[in-house]
């Protein structure tokens, strides 16, 4: 399965998921998708048969809410079986609507308050580099997220320790839980920003677009933490939840769960 | 105390590589050594407590041993969710030790008087809490918290702290320990203020007033059994902490005791009374000031002979 065929079957799971949950956060998933996608399916060395082993790439989803993206990723790369996908938000199920590493094999950390899988992850990648290990750490955070201070801590850490086995990727979709991410706190170029704290800033122009996250994971140096800026667009793929707030919230039913259907099966 | 504690810290890693320390920008002199000796194992994480604290989560959750250094309430209440989320769900291997509890800094002002510390991180499911009173105490507990898996908490004064224990052979971290016996009143203290109860323990003694006196090392988890047998033996039980009432030993205390379905003994508890200290001092002055000195302490007893 290519990454595009994964990224289209995590779609299609993640929109049963939510109408079937009445979970919140579809947009941020749709956001996100495409990057996990290809993490999964052309950058990361993991391995479905066993997901804990030690030089594994290790990926934090610090965005914690978009907690789906990693589960379909999961069940669509044979590492939980896809029946699970149904316990989401169940009763007495470990799957939360914020990721959980509990009972979920192939996720390294139970995220969900915003700033801290960024830290945690940023901890991984500095224990690595102190031993010589040569996996590589991954964390997807958002730019709503870039709010937070310990997101500005971890930059400079991550810059003194020189952690280039650390890539983060911002899911720069300009949307927040109550608006546009520049309304609510004027959150300016975020290339320039983390450039000022002395990473190698890679822009890609389409967040969504595969063959330009493959290039960007390739615009990766040594000797300096990278981050790789996604453009992305909230709610991507289904034309009514594209670049609407609403959907951070909303879960499709009815009429806007068949539409939404219909414009995946047709892709 | 940390002089003891970071010396044995130094011993505990060159046995184990895996062993890393953490501090946020604090430590001048203190850490020198260990950083010397263990330049790759000593990272100075910068005036960033919640970072420091994510970052060793990460890095204990790479099968290592961290420690996290710091003054009282930034290393536990400024990262508290940190504590929480990243080290106390995930059972991750982070031990957090804080110099300054009590009123140990007692002229650097309330920012660096850790007074609820001991509440607040007692009540965080895993975390386990160690105020041990003097330095020989406080070896034994970072060698006990560097075998156990798991966060703890460590609670220490700053240095100098004088030995309460002539033979601390004879104690274990977990179990309550008995100093003196008494007749109807008992103290139980933890941490360094220890000193002042043993004070007025002894000069109560020339006037045959015997008090018993009893030392926790060990708050969370604490020796429940001993809790009870002393409630059984005593008519009043004194909590002495420097500390908040709410939350700390005392409160540890009262729960053991209101679990009980008959008890001998009424608590009082001898900690700061729900307020902030407000004014500054040496910590044998803010104790005076707060009632929590010797003289405080024989007044007390006084009360409920």
């Amino acid at each position: 399965m290519d990454s595009k065929e994964l990224a289209l079957n995590m779609r299609k799971d993640a929109i049963d998921m939510v109408n079937k949950s009445h979970a919140s956060h579809i947009g941020a998933v749709l956001s996100v998708i495409d990057i996990v996608a290809v993490l999964y399916s052309d950058i990361m060395n993991v391995n479905p048969d066993n997901p804990s082993m030690y030089d594994r790439d290790r990926i934090v989803l610090s965005k914690g809410h978009a907690g789906i993206a990693i589960y379909t990723a999961l069940a669509e790369c044979g590492f939980i079986p896809k029946a699970e996908l149904q316990k989401y938000y169940t009763d007495g199920s470990v799957y939360s609507g914020h990721v959980s590493s509990k009972g979920v094999p192939g996720v390294e950390l139970s995220t969900g308050s915003l700033g801290h899988g960024a830290g945690v992850a940023c901890g991984m990648a500095l224990s690595a580099k102190l031993k010589n290990d040569t996996y590589h750490i991954y964390t997807i955070i958002g730019d709503g997220e870039c709010e937070e201070g310990s997101i500005w801590e971890m930059a400079l850490l991550a810059n003194r320790y020189k952690l280039d086995n650390f890539t983060v990727i911002v899911d720069h979709n300009k949307m927040q839980a109550m608006g546009d991410c520049e309304e609510v706190m004027a959150l300016g170029d975020l290339s320039d920003k983390w450039k000022a704290f002395g990473w190698n800033v890679i822009d890609v122009e389409d967040g969504n677009n595969h063959e330009q996250l493959r290039e960007a994971f390739d615009k990766r140096v040594q000797n300096k933490p990278n981050i790789i800026i996604a453009n992305t667009v909230k709610g991507k793929g289904i034309s009514f939840m594209e670049n609407n707030l609403l959907w951070h919230y909303r879960d499709p039913q009815g009429d806007d769960y068949i539409k939404a259907k219909q414009e995946l099966e047709a892709n | 105390m940390r002089n003891s504690v970071i010396a044995q810290l130094e011993k505990l890693a060159e046995i184990d590589e895996n062993i890393y320390l953490l501090t946020g920008d604090l430590g001048f002199g203190v850490l020198d050594n260990f950083a010397i000796t263990y330049p790759n194992r000593f990272i100075n994480a910068g005036i960033s407590e919640q970072n420091m604290t994510a970052v060793a989560a990460g890095m204990a959750l790479e099968n290592n041993t961290v420690y996290t250094y710091s003054i009282g309430n930034f290393p536990t209440l400024r990262c508290l969710e940190q504590i929480r989320n990243d080290i106390c769900y995930h059972n991750a291997n982070v031990k957090i030790i804080v110099v300054g509890g009590g009123f140990a800094y007692g002229q650097l002002g309330m920012s660096h008087h850790a007074t609820e510390d001991i509440a607040i991180m007692r009540a965080l499911p895993n975390m386990k809490v160690f105020s041990p009173a003097d330095p020989d105490e406080a070896v034994e507990v970072i060698k006990y918290v560097n075998s156990i898996q798991g966060p703890c908490y460590i609670r220490l004064g700053k240095g100098r702290e004088p030995r309460i224990h002539a033979d601390y052979g004879n104690y274990s971290v977990h179990k309550v320990m008995e100093l003196y016996k008494g007749d109807k009143i008992a103290i139980i203290s933890t941490g360094s203020v220890l000193g002042e109860a043993k004070k007025a323990v002894e000069e109560l003694k020339s006037y045959d007033i015997n008090v018993g006196l009893y030392n926790v090392i060990s708050i969370k988890p604490l020796d429940e059994d001993s809790i009870k047998n002393i409630a059984k033996q005593y008519e009043t039980i004194i909590s002495l902490e420097e500390h908040n009432n709410i939350g700390g030993l005392g409160g540890a205390i009262s729960e053991v005791l209101s679990g009980m379905s008959s008890n001998k003994a009424v608590l009082v508890r001898m900690g700061l009374e729900d307020v902030y200290t407000s004014i500054v001092g040496s910590q044998d002055f803010l104790r005076e000031y707060y009632g929590l000195s010797a003289s405080a302490i024989k007044e007390k007893i006084k009360d409920y002979l």
